[in-house]
């Protein structure tokens, strides 16, 4: 409740001020709101026949088979953009000047390529310029990979370096060997802290699924196109845009939910290694736009 | 027909796309620049409703895919029939609307990182909500918040291609035009991640740079 600091408990004056600039705030609000829904009405957008597709039992499979479409791609992509971002996080911390060098410019290359460009690449130009048939499934789960693998390594990175380096350097000199004070000491210690921070961008994995529309990978979105082209449906496409919406919202809102319950628990806790969450905090503000 | 040709052959694609790149970042980036500082402004508001729109607000942008923000403003908007607005304005409330609500997050994020003192210390020396935030809070606020906006302008610079998706001319929807000439769109395509590179290190490179002389300071 910082914001309460910015400004006193108001008197009589500032409350009259305040209700009246909520009033208009609220009438504002729900002008807009008001007109959108007006809109809906006036365009026919209500009528029973364009929302009747929800009642048809294949309307509602292929809509759970679309989302099972999407989950499977989320699924792929995080635990493969996990492996991707552990494996170049330990290349970039190399000491071997080569392997760090060639893993900082993988993963700066791949965070500076738009994700969607990096998916057209995969899907239509690996098969017309090496002669590979990519998927449009394997393309967007390999693209979301390179990406989000990229973001990681740097969030895994952020976070062994925010650690006291009294850490590493104690478990030298108890004489351990690299390896050993790498998984034994600095990365139990950072994936706690880390731990928020790598669910809010498996959020964002999860919201570029949805990119696979793009290439026509059949998940939620494309088949909302789909049936929103449907003529004998009454082409419902705004109908089913907002019911995919609302899917993808709840799904994101519980893994964000979880992420936040998370770090909710680790400022809590007194051994949380305060440090390592604020700089994995300072990543995320990168990691968690697209 | 070396890899430069298909460059060189085809540079008035990639003059066009990349200006129409620029064009619809630099329209996005100042919308959602405003409209993310509104945002903000009811966020850390004396008016509880007020707070109450903007947190809901973010909430829902921020778990929403960019792609079905913009899927609806390129599919379902026009069956409103509100105005009829061209696609590029459509693809820029798009891309204004997503971006504003991290923007509004990273805003409130550096104001409540200056310290409780500040705040305290200006309103004992009796300075009003707006003083306190325009005088003492807000200026400290900056060097918070001026490098992670940047990332977010990058982001949405490169954010950009999804509108490209949908069809527009900007540099994503190169490999269209490239395949209908018949180029090599493999060789395509990385000079458009290429055209991204030259783009996005030098505003990255300038973004760690703030970052690190700023964070440094406190």
């Amino acid at each position: 409740m910082t914001a309460a600091v910015l400004y006193d408990i108001p008197g009589p004056r500032a409350r009259a001020r305040n209700m009246l600039l909520g009033v208009v705030g609220t009438v504002v609000v729900l002008g807009i709101i008001g007109f959108v829904v007006y809109r809906f009405a006036v365009t026919g957008q209500f009528d029973a026949r364009l929302w009747s597709w929800i009642t048809y039992v294949n309307i509602q499979y292929l809509l759970l088979g679309a989302l099972g479409n999407t989950l499977k791609a989320f699924a792929a992509a995080a635990v493969l953009s996990l492996l991707f971002g552990a494996v170049f996080a330990a290349g970039r911390m190399s000491d071997h000047r080569w392997v760090s060098r060639l893993s900082t410019t993988i993963v700066e290359f791949f965070r500076a390529v738009p994700l969607l460009v990096l998916i057209f690449i995969l899907f239509f130009g690996v098969s017309r310029g090496l002669g590979v048939n990519i998927s449009a499934y394997w393309a967007v789960v390999l693209g979301l990979m390179l990406y989000n693998g990229s973001v990681l390594a740097e969030v895994f990175r952020a976070g062994v370096r925010a650690l006291p380096r009294g850490q590493s350097e104690a478990a030298y000199a108890l004489g351990m060997r690299k390896t050993q004070v790498m998984t034994n000491v600095l990365l139990p210690q950072a994936l706690r802290a880390m731990l928020p921070t790598i669910l809010s961008q498996l959020v964002v994995v999860l919201k570029d699924t949805a990119l696979g529309f793009i290439i026509l990978y059949q998940e939620l979105l494309y088949q909302a196109r789909f049936l929103g082209s449907q003529g004998q449906l009454g082409a419902p496409i705004l109908q089913v845009a907002m019911v995919v919406a609302v899917i993808y919202i709840a799904m994101c809102l519980i893994l964000s939910g979880l992420s936040k319950l998370l770090e909710k628990r680790l400022r809590r806790s007194p051994r949380g290694g305060a440090a390592a969450a604020d700089e994995a905090e300072r990543e995320e503000e990168y990691a968690a736009t697209l | 027909m070396g890899p430069v040709n298909v460059l060189l052959d085809n540079i008035d694609l990639y003059a066009r796309g990349f200006l129409g790149t620029i064009e619809l970042f630099v329209v996005s980036a100042i919308g959602s620049l405003i409209l993310g500082a509104i945002l903000a402004a009811m966020r850390v508001s004396p008016v509880p409703i007020l707070r109450a729109f903007g947190t809901v607000y973010v909430n829902i942008l921020r778990n929403t895919p960019l792609t079905l923000v913009i899927f609806f403003f390129a599919f379902a908007y026009p069956r409103l029939e509100i105005y009829d607005l061209s696609y590029f304005t459509r693809a820029c409330i798009g891309l204004i609307l997503y971006t504003a609500a991290f923007v509004c997050e990273v805003i409130r994020s550096g104001v409540n990182t200056v310290p409780v003192g500040q705040a305290e210390a200006s309103r004992a020396l009796g300075f009003t909500f707006n003083q306190t935030l325009s005088q003492v809070v807000l200026p400290q606020a900056v060097r918070n918040v001026v490098p992670p906006l940047a990332n977010i302008q990058i982001a949405l610079l490169k954010n950009t291609t999804i509108a490209a998706g949908f069809s527009v001319t900007e540099a994503g929807g190169i490999y269209q035009a490239l395949s209908e000439r018949g180029a090599n769109v493999f060789v395509g395509l990385l000079w458009v991640a290429v055209g991204f590179l030259i783009l996005v290190v030098p505003l990255t490179l300038l973004q760690r740079n703030l970052d690190r002389r700023w964070s440094t300071a406190r």
